[in-house]
């Protein structure tokens, strides 16, 4: 197993009142796809908000390629080299595709500061990108606002990305097309924290799984492991899911 | 710009047929364009109508002066300043010694009757843009989210700064005549059209300008735009929304001095109240436009402008009513203003 990028240990956050993250422990693997899997309800988005700073741990450590994480404002964490995809997907609407790339490459000033051939390399997996170039992003379809939200986070380098839910609410087609352009990137060695439901995108997709319940990851593995093992699926993430009932 | 990076997105093609391209919203501009229309018949004379619009394009335009750098300040961090008419008063009183203290060398040329204006314009904006970033910080910093805390310390604030110019400048009503260049009118047949308004509406178009390129075509105005809509995905992409909102506090607090001086010499008096009349006006300007729309902004600034001076006019007992009356009919017709930002 390859040296961890991210690791998290004991992490706690409280949203106002409320005790969300109870303890959160686990590791991503530098060039490989980590999913983090759970009900809803678990905790696996706040865990991604957390990382990013938008929610501050109240406890625990968040280490990042070496350095704490913790207490660093969101922009800071960004420019230490993780992209976030929300789980709303965060499209400004208002601005074109070609504006939102633009915002999304920190180094650009304007389109022909954007790197051509990388541009290049997202048309070639999301071509519905350079058919709306110039169209605001509000008039895209849900599938095309989530390949934006993935190109935006992939239009530079980054160290990590952390994707919250990218297959919600999109057509089985779309999700398989989201799922050749991830592979795509594992390919690519590009480290991916992805926060899944659908569990065949999951098998599809992940090396390494960790499932969160109440606040917590209470399994730690290989994707494969989960994958073969029905009993510890039903365990893990059917009785969640009964629990959640 | 490589021709790779720009696939221009092609017309007609099938797949993108059911997407239109940036449609332009024109129906409040067409409301704009019939309230003058209208007005025409109502007024009766063609001179007079003439006279009334250009006077009503100059108080929109020293009114969306105003009013964009607080609509961008809202828009950006859900602040409410409604302090932001000190920086009228304290733009007006500065400029008072900026013209009075030039006003004997202002005397001896058209020429420099206009540097003594443009002079007091850009102290103005420097003084208010300098007291607008204290503001920020003393005042509107420690109330970051919390919109009940903004209104009453915000307003506070306005009074407080006040009382502080009336320890500066005194209590009492300040002259600030135009200078004999800006004086009078121009003759265009029957109509009577004034200079300084000419001036105003110029100034006023400029800024305009200005920041439509800012905001259109700059990576600042993208990352204003973009924060407007979604502040929190701007600071995960690594930008720092902080400095963007006191960049933008600051140069909305000069504009707003910019605007005093213009309001100051428009009514060619000042008072240390004059923030607090511009203030009620202003809000109706920013939320018929849409609450962090700059070009809503410019539109309902001229809208009500014009109102004011067209009511003025033909029934000056209703004009008083005649903004509020122009803010419930907008309102009807559209709840969020007439550009209104999305993801609000």
């Amino acid at each position: 197993m390859t040296a961890p990028i991210l690791e998290l240990a004991g992490v706690h956050t409280h949203i106002g009142a409320y005790h969300i993250l109870h303890g959160v422990d686990f590791a991503v693997p530098e060039g490989q796809v980590t999913m983090l899997l759970g009900r809803n309800g678990a905790g696996k988005s706040t865990t991604l908000r957390t990382i990013m700073g938008l929610w501050q741990a109240s406890q625990g450590e968040i280490r990042f390629q070496g350095t704490r994480l913790n207490g660093l404002p969101t922009p800071e964490v960004a420019q230490r080299g993780i992209a976030y995809v929300p789980e709303a997907m965060g499209i400004f609407t208002d601005l074109t595709v070609k504006e939102n790339m633009v915002l999304a490459a920190r180094k650009a000033r304007h389109e022909g500061e954007l790197d051509t051939q990388r541009l290049e390399w997202i048309f070639g997996l999301f071509p519905a990108l350079r058919k709306f170039w110039l169209y605001p992003a509000g008039k895209l379809s849900g599938g095309q606002k989530q390949m934006l939200a993935v190109a935006r986070a992939i239009c530079e380098p980054r160290a990590l990305i952390l994707i919250d839910e990218p297959s919600k609410g999109l057509a089985p087609s779309i999700i398989q097309n989201l799922i050749t352009a991830f592979n795509e990137l594992k390919r690519q060695k590009t480290t991916l924290l992805l926060v899944e439901q659908n569990f065949n995108m999951a098998k599809a997709l992940g090396d390494t799984v960790a499932v969160m319940d109440n606040g917590r990851v209470v399994h730690r593995g290989t994707m494969r492991e989960l994958a073969e093992d029905e009993s510890m699926q039903q365990r893990l993430l059917g009785l969640s899911l009964g629990a959640h009932q | 710009m490589s021709a790779s990076a720009t696939p221009a997105a092609t017309p007609g093609a099938p797949a993108s047929a059911g997407i239109p391209k940036a449609s332009f919203d024109w129906r409040p501009i067409a409301l704009l364009a019939a309230l003058m229309v209208l007005a025409l018949p109502a007024i009766g004379s063609g001179s007079t109508w003439l006279t009334l619009t250009v006077a009503g394009l100059a108080m929109g335009l020293i009114i969306f002066i105003i009013a964009s750098g607080l609509t961008l300040v809202f828009g950006l961090m859900d602040v409410l300043n409604f302090g932001h008419g000190v920086f009228i008063a304290l733009g007006a009183f500065v400029a008072t010694s900026v013209m009075g203290g030039m006003a004997q060398w202002a005397e001896t040329s058209a020429a420099a009757q206009f540097v003594s204006v443009f002079a007091a314009m850009v102290v103005a904006m420097a003084v208010a843009g300098g007291i607008g970033w204290a503001f920020e910080r003393v005042i509107v910093r420690p109330v970051y989210g919390l919109h009940l805390k903004q209104i009453l310390i915000t307003m506070g604030g306005m009074i407080v700064g006040e009382e502080i110019i009336k320890v500066i400048w005194g209590p009492l009503q300040i002259p600030l005549p135009l200078p004999e260049v800006l004086r009078g009118a121009f003759v265009l047949g029957d109509a009577a059209v004034e200079k300084y308004r000419l001036l105003a509406t110029g100034i006023g178009l400029a800024v305009f300008a200005a920041l439509s390129f800012t905001l259109g075509r700059t990576k600042i105005g993208l990352l204003i735009r973009a924060g407007v809509q979604d502040r929190e995905m701007v600071e995960s992409l690594g930008y720092r929304i902080r400095q963007l909102f006191v960049g933008v506090f600051v140069a909305g607090s000069g504009l707003a001095g910019l605007g005093g001086v213009m309001w100051g010499l428009y009514q060619q008096n000042v008072t240390p109240q004059i923030g607090g009349q511009v203030n009620v006006l202003i809000f109706i300007v920013i939320i018929i436009g849409g609450l962090g729309s700059t070009f809503g902004c410019f539109i309902g600034a001229l809208l009500v402008g014009l109102m004011a001076n067209y009511t003025g006019f033909l029934a000056p007992k209703v004009a008083l009513f005649s903004n509020i009356g122009l803010m419930v009919a907008v309102l009807l017709w559209r709840p969020q203003g007439l550009y209104p930002v999305s993801n609000r």
